[in-house]
């Protein structure tokens, strides 16, 4: 270790006092330590003295207080005996110690468990007898400290002490544990385990366990089990014995390549989940603008703010259902659907409407009302972000295998964003609204001669376009932060959707956002995330130059 | 607010003139001025993106200066705070800073800035008005100024203890992960200077830099996951700052990437930064700091408990800037003390060497080179959105404005006191590039 000193005068007298500092600290260090072995010691001596029951009760003692040292080694070796004694409440205080609630008396002895650490004052349990302590701070109870080595290492115990219930999962992930780890020490005990095991998965991955470990002794048929697999522990521990040019490397270069090859195509299979589901936020994004853009030609530049109105309805429907969080997002689809919706529909009716035709003053006056409801939200439920927590059926991954795991916020919000779509087409194709739509979109003038009340159907266009916006928060307040400034980050990425798809066409929107998505993220890990979008827009600005009505040009006259 | 700062300017600049003519009326003015209270400026953003992290820095300096003021204020004389709000626009931090130093009701101090961007605005005013700056954040270094007093962290006091730390987990691989901006550039320069220094190869380190807000992380986050599942031990560096967090510490938790797989070991990650976020499956991810609200010291429980109290809020937390703020405000009460008044240039000579008791149970003290002496640390994210101190420096390290691992500063030093008055020296050459002693 070496720690710079910022000015270089008296470096050198520096330099001499961190040694000594050192020094000192570990005379201390030990000096606890003894002292803390001469206290156990002490309670033993006092336990043997006493009757039977004062035995038990000075066994978990000495326990416990081997945990109080400042050495993280001692520490996990002081776990290691509890797990290995006979004491009744040891996965209880090993539970404790994980979760950062097991502590000593600052001033005194006794051991308690905290059972509920949140706010200053705790509720505080005896950890020996259980019993009701009372209350205790920070400034009373001394919580044991552990780290991340050994946070593994008391997992470790509290899965081998689980072991033993026999529960197929924990099985499984003790399996999992073996695979690199087994050594001639072992080899014959995993053998057995291996024979005895009922369930098929547990036996595979014991199976690939010792075969590995049958490869590193040389033995070239154990490869053939290798064969394949997608762990990269496996294919960690190939690249040492395939670099030899022995037959056996010959052989497991070949298995290794096969591997190689194996996830190479998982990885494209992942980086196009990855691009769909970006692309699925952009279509999400941007159809609600394709409508009131595309069939309007309102340039909203408060689009995104819609989209933060959705994602601001999600989170207060959360706090009006606590607890549930499925329900709660069930609920904000339809919630907020209909409250951008409604902000729509008076954005249309108050603004838009007497500023028809004339499109820069849309832009500055839409681009005005951007800033309104962002200090609108901000004063209304403060300028800092709001948690909205994720039902636990959209909380982790899917894993598929060893090599491909999809994300469950992603791949809901994926087959969200292609539910709205097809509902939104549905709409445009089958329903009244959707032909009126369609009629005005084309010929404005002939549908107000066949009786389409024009500016009825304009804001119920609008008020949808609204919606879907707000549907698109309802989704985003899944993957980011909702706070006032959310819409901002998606207002340009909408525009480019919907110019490069096409003016007023919703395929051209689902398929333009879904191939920008694909193309960013194919590029973002060679080129990293500023510039990988930067290639886009100018690919983009490119593309319009060459082919200015979009992917899909649209089929009637836009207004 | 720019027209009303400018007129103030104007007509604090033809006060000054006005004053000129009249030496006599000037030196009444001064006399009447050191019966009056000692003017404090805070320039902390209380409005846009920055105020979540600067507000509670405002509300901490009035506790500071309340408390001052009941201990009878400073040298017979009472404490007035001076608040702007520069509404995390950096220019208007320059100007509102030029506000304060300027015109009759001059500040004798400020405390504020957070973002390095805002530092740089503020800089050439204080220099050329002859202002005192204290700046509690960590920050990137590669500056010295006469006039500020840099009392957050420079990259020695963070990021290389955190990355010493690391290696000796066994860390061998490093994804160094910023936000697109100059402290996280800087810093990861610097980072990678060591590391390679401390024999990692180029293929162990990947750097990438994402757009302040980014929340698409996806494909980075499984970037580093292949990255770190290479066969040995893999650790992330994060400069990643604001909001942008709480959307990659999901996808870390989604994608199950545990703190036992690969660690994330923050630096602009703090006790505020978390009450955003479920911390459950953070627990094990670090953070770097020199002072964590968790520290076990009598007078860290005697601040938390008088924030509470001035606060009214019981779930409030304090953080290392707080800290900052904390030894800065009592380093320059001491130093005015000592000087025996608040006079800019004798208070920049008597505070060097001065030293307050920190929150962590030892003492700091202002070094010649403006940065002062702190302790680092190693925290553990706990379930509750708190640190749990797993490592610590045995002694307290000092500043170092100019790194030694980049080859352009390698040989800077920088030295406030007589005769050398140097904010830039080459030590090899002897020669001052910048400062009085340059001339």
């Amino acid at each position: 270790m070496s720690f710079t000193t910022g000015w270089k005068g008296p470096a050198p007298r520096r330099r001499l006092t961190i040694p000594m500092l050192l020094c000192l600290l570990m005379a201390c260090g030990l000096g606890i330590g003894s002292e803390a072995s001469a206290a156990s010691g002490e309670s033993q001596v006092q336990a043997s003295k006493g009757e039977p029951q004062a035995q038990a009760k000075g066994e978990p003692r000495a326990l416990l207080g081997a945990l109080d040292t400042g050495s993280f080694q001692a520490k996990g070796d002081a776990a290691q005996a509890i797990a290995e004694s006979g004491a009744e409440q040891k996965t209880r205080w090993l539970q404790a110690l994980l979760d950062g609630r097991l502590g000593k008396e600052r001033r005194g002895d006794r051991f308690y468990i905290v059972t509920d650490d949140s706010g200053r004052e705790w509720p505080i349990i005896d950890a020996i007898t259980f019993e009701d302590a009372g209350t205790g701070t920070r400034r009373t109870v001394d919580i044991f400290k552990i780290n991340n080595e050994l946070r593994t290492r008391i997992e470790g115990l509290l899965a081998s002490l689980s072991l033993s219930a026999g529960n197929e999962a924990s099985r499984l992930s003790a399996a999992q544990r073996l695979v690199g780890e087994v050594t001639a020490d072992n080899a014959d005990r995993v053998r057995g385990m291996r024979d005895d095991e009922e369930s098929d998965a547990v036996r595979g991955q014991l199976d690939v366990a010792l075969a590995l470990y049958d490869l590193q002794q040389g033995d070239a048929e154990a490869l053939d089990a290798l064969r394949g697999n997608l762990d990269t522990r496996v294919r960690n521990a190939l690249t040492p014995i395939a670099a030899g040019d022995s037959a056996l490397a010959a052989e497991a270069q070949s298995v290794l390549d096969g591997i190689e090859s194996k996830r190479a195509w998982y990885d494209r299979a992942q980086t196009l989940f990855f691009g769909l589901s970006a692309g699925s936020i952009l279509v999400l994004a941007a159809i609600g603008l394709a409508i009131t853009f595309g069939v309007m030609g309102v340039i909203n530049m408060a689009h995104g703010e819609l989209i933060m109105i959705g994602a601001y309805t999600t989170w207060l429907i959360q706090q009006a259902l606590p607890g549930q969080p499925g329900l709660a997002l069930a609920l904000a689809i339809p919630g907020g659907f209909l409250v951008a919706g409604g902000f729509g529909v008076v954005i249309e009716r108050t603004v838009i409407r007497f500023l028809k035709g004339r499109p820069l003053e849309t832009l500055l006056a839409t681009f005005g009302l951007s800033l309104v409801l962002q200090q609108l939200v901000r004063t209304v439920f403060s300028p800092l972000n709001r948690r909205v927590t994720s039902p636990e059926w959209l909380q982790g991954a899917w894993q598929i295998n060893e090599a491909l795991s999809l994300t469950l916020n992603r791949l809901g919000v994926l087959l969200f964003c292609l539910a709205v779509f097809a509902a939104l087409w549905a709409l445009m194709r089958y329903t009244r609204l959707g032909l009126e739509v369609r009629a005005v979109t084309q010929n404005r003038a002939m549908a107000r001669a066949m009786g389409v009340r024009a500016t009825r159907v304009d804001m119920l266009t609008f008020g949808l376009g609204a919606g879907v916006a707000g549907l698109a928060g309802v989704a985003l307040s899944q993957l980011t932060n909702v706070g006032p400034n959310l819409g901002q980050g998606y207002i340009v990425d909408s525009f480019l959707v919907v110019v490069f798809g096409g003016v007023g066409n919703l395929w051209g929107t689902l398929v333009a956002g879904m191939s920008l998505g694909v193309i960013n993220q194919v590029l973002q890990p060679w080129v990293g995330a500023v510039l990988a979008k930067i290639i886009v827009l100018v690919g983009v600005i490119l593309f319009i130059q060459k082919r200015p009505q979009g992917i899909f040009a649209p089929k009637g006259r836009t207004s | 607010m720019t027209t009303t700062s400018l007129r103030k300017w104007i007509a604090g600049s033809s006060i000054v003139l006005g004053l000129a003519g009249f030496g006599s009326t000037a030196l009444a003015q001064e006399a009447a001025q050191d019966q009056g209270p000692i003017r404090v400026g805070i320039l902390h953003s209380l409005s846009g993106t920055m105020a979540i992290s600067e507000s509670t820095l405002k509300d901490e300096m009035l506790m500071l200066i309340d408390k001052q003021n009941e201990a009878g204020g400073l040298l017979g004389r009472q404490l007035e705070p001076v608040v702007m709000d520069p509404a995390s626009d950096w220019s208007l931090y320059a100007e509102q800073a030029r506000d304060m130093l300027t015109g009759d009701d001059r500040v004798d101090v400020i405390f504020g800035n957070w973002t390095s961007a805002s530092r740089k605005a503020v800089l050439p005013v204080v220099e050329e008005l002859d202002g005192l700056l204290f700046y509690p954040v960590q920050y990137e270094g590669e500056e010295s100024s006469e006039n500020i007093f840099y009392t957050g962290a420079a990259p020695n006091q963070q990021a290389i203890p955190a990355v010493d730390y690391l290696m000796s987990q066994g860390v061998e691989r490093w994804a160094l992960l910023g936000t697109d901006y100059v402290y996280p550039r800087t810093t990861n320069k610097i980072l990678e200077a060591y590391l390679k220094a401390n024999g990692v190869a180029d293929d162990d380190i990947m750097v990438n830099y994402t757009p302040f807000g980014f929340s698409d992380w996806q494909s980075i986050v499984s970037q580093v996951k292949d990255f770190g599942s290479q066969g040995r031990k893999t650790a992330v560096v994060s400069t990643i700052n604001g909001d942008a967090n709480v959307p990659f510490y999901n996808e870390l938790a989604n994608q199950g990437i545990s703190a036992g797989d690969i660690p994330v070991v923050a630096f602009s990650v703090g006790e505020q930064e978390l009450t955003g976020i479920d911390t459950a499956p953070l627990v094990g991810h670090m953070a770097a700091w020199n002072y964590f609200m968790s520290v076990d010291s009598d007078a860290n429980y005697d601040f938390i408990d008088d924030w509470v109290a001035y606060t009214g809020n019981d779930e409030a937390v304090t953080n290392d800037p707080m800290e900052a703020h904390y030894i800065g405000f009592n380093m320059w009460t001491q130093a005015v003390e000592k000087a025996g008044t608040t006079d800019v240039d004798a208070v920049k000579d008597s505070i060097i060497g001065v030293t307050v008791p920190n929150l962590s149970g030892g003492a700091s003290t202002m070094m010649p080179n403006h940065h002062i002496t702190k302790p680092v640390m190693i925290g553990e994210i706990q379930d509750d959105g708190q640190f749990s101190v797993v490592w610590q420096t045995p002694t307290t390290v000092a500043g170092d404005a100019w790194s030694d691992y980049l080859p352009e500063s390698k040989n800077l030093i920088s030295d406030w006191r007589a005769p050398l008055r140097c904010g830039k020296l080459d030590v090899e050459s002897m020669t001052c590039e910048d400062g009085p002693g340059a001339d």
